[in-house]
């Protein structure tokens, strides 16, 4: 069966490559471009270990047909920091220690910047609904919350000034 | 390796399920059998019609396209009396893709939205031009042979349209139950009320004998006792979520708070 191009704008990238039919977006990210930063977890929508960005809004990588991202803009983890600076949500999971194993981490980061793009200064109930479908087998949840708690309040204090 | 097909028209798509060829709407169920090799799947039908997202609010009737998503349906003003059905169905990144007419055909035990839909007597509009009403598409809908384009219901009066649902994990989680319940009180006194359970049996089922039970009743403990009674008398499934007996014990609980408008 012959294998589709597809193209899409990939963390600022523009990004070209051949996917199979039934193929995923993960699938396509992690073996066809080599971004591993989106992590396979349950490949059933159900763990969101694979949530990046596209066009602004988190979606699950497992459940996205990857020809149907022609002409997308995708955001990974792999695309948060800008050079040898950390984004202010990755240096928040550092510092506080919200990361353990890391494997949910990425999906974390993505889903925590959908919430802070459109709402800077989000009350606790809202990170904890913005990645309730982000599971995490580790920390408990605490640490994560205060960390994206922590990066809204460094990203509002440095949009400031 | 499965094949993918696009049509312009959602008609079009619907003309092409036969022989393992099967609907890709929003991709919450159809891609993770795809991602499970289900032996089902050989061909994705998919549609860029615009069509099907639209969502129209006109003249007191409701129509959503079944391509509209939960997001879709959060951000319409119009619907927000479903707001608190689609908040409730996954985490943003689900409802980002979870599809109106993907909910209708989610197996026990999801269909929130359609228990919803259910309980608003929701009717159909299918891609080869018929109407079907939803209730009777859920006897029949492992055999449907063509695609839903639109639901249409009567828009709610304000305060008549109440949902609650119950779940193991808060605040994303699969329903334990969910119920739904449009109460049109004329006078105080309950009339023509509709009430709906998902998880409850294998589809979303009304609730019929606590219909009745509620009619010319007021919303109040002595008033809605025969309706609890009755809800306990559907026959749900065993599942890794709950076993049958505790749904039965939690039907009536969940009721009583929906029609006390009690909190969950």
């Amino acid at each position: 069966m012959p294998k589709t191009p597809v193209s899409f704008n990939l963390n600022g990238v523009e990004t070209s490559l051949f996917v199979d039919g039934g193929q995923n977006l993960l699938d396509a990210l992690r073996r066809g471009v080599g971004d591993l930063t989106p992590k396979f977890g349950c490949n059933q929508g159900t763990c969101g270990a694979c949530t990046v960005l596209i066009n602004g809004r988190p979606l699950l990588s497992c459940l996205v047909l990857a020809s149907s991202a022609e002409g997308d803009s995708i955001v990974t983890a792999a695309g948060l920091a800008d050079g040898p600076n950390l984004h202010p949500l990755q240096r928040a999971f550092m510092d506080g220690f919200a990361a353990q194993c890391g494997y949910c981490t990425p999906g974390m980061l993505l889903a925590a910047k959908a919430l802070l793009d459109r709402n800077p200064n989000p009350a606790r109930e809202d990170v904890a609904e913005a990645i309730s479908g982000n599971l995490c087998r580790c920390t408990g949840y605490a640490p994560i919350i205060e960390a994206i708690l922590a990066a809204a309040e460094v990203m509002r204090r440095s949009s400031r000034t | 390796m499965v094949e993918v097909l696009e049509f312009e028209t959602l008609a079009q798509a619907a003309a092409s399920l036969r022989d393992r060829t099967v609907y890709l709407g929003g991709g919450t169920l159809v891609m993770r059998a795809v991602n499970y090799a289900d032996p089902g799947i050989a061909r994705l039908a998919v549609t860029s019609d615009p069509s099907i997202k639209a969502i129209r609010s006109e003249g007191g009737r409701v129509s959503i396209g079944s391509g509209a998503t939960m997001s879709d349906i959060l951000a319409s003003r119009d619907l927000d009396f479903l707001w608190p059905v689609a908040r409730r169905i996954g985490g943003p990144a689900i409802r980002n893709m979870a599809t109106v007419g993907g909910n209708l055909f989610a197996p026990h035990p999801f269909g929130d939205f359609a228990a919803a839909l259910l309980a608003l007597d929701a009717r159909l509009s299918l891609a080869d031009g018929s109407d079907i009403d939803l209730e009777a598409l859920l006897a029949r809908r492992k055999s449907m042979g063509s695609l839903v384009a639109r639901v249409g219901f009567e828009r709610p009066a304000n305060g008549e349209f109440r949902f609650r649902k119950m779940s193991r994990v808060k605040p994303k989680g699969v329903s334990v139950i969910s119920v739904a319940a449009r109460l049109p009180r004329p006078g105080r006194r309950v009339s023509g009320a509709r009430i709906s359970f998902c998880g409850m049996g294998q589809t979303p089922v009304r609730a019929r004998a606590a219909e009745s039970a509620l009619e010319g009743r007021a919303l109040e403990p002595q008033g809605i006792a025969g309706a609890l009674a009755g809800a306990a008398g559907l026959s749900p499934p065993d599942d890794a979520i709950a076993s049958s007996w505790y749904r039965r014990e939690v039907a009536p609980v969940l009721l009583r708070r929906l029609l006390l408008d009690e909190a969950e």
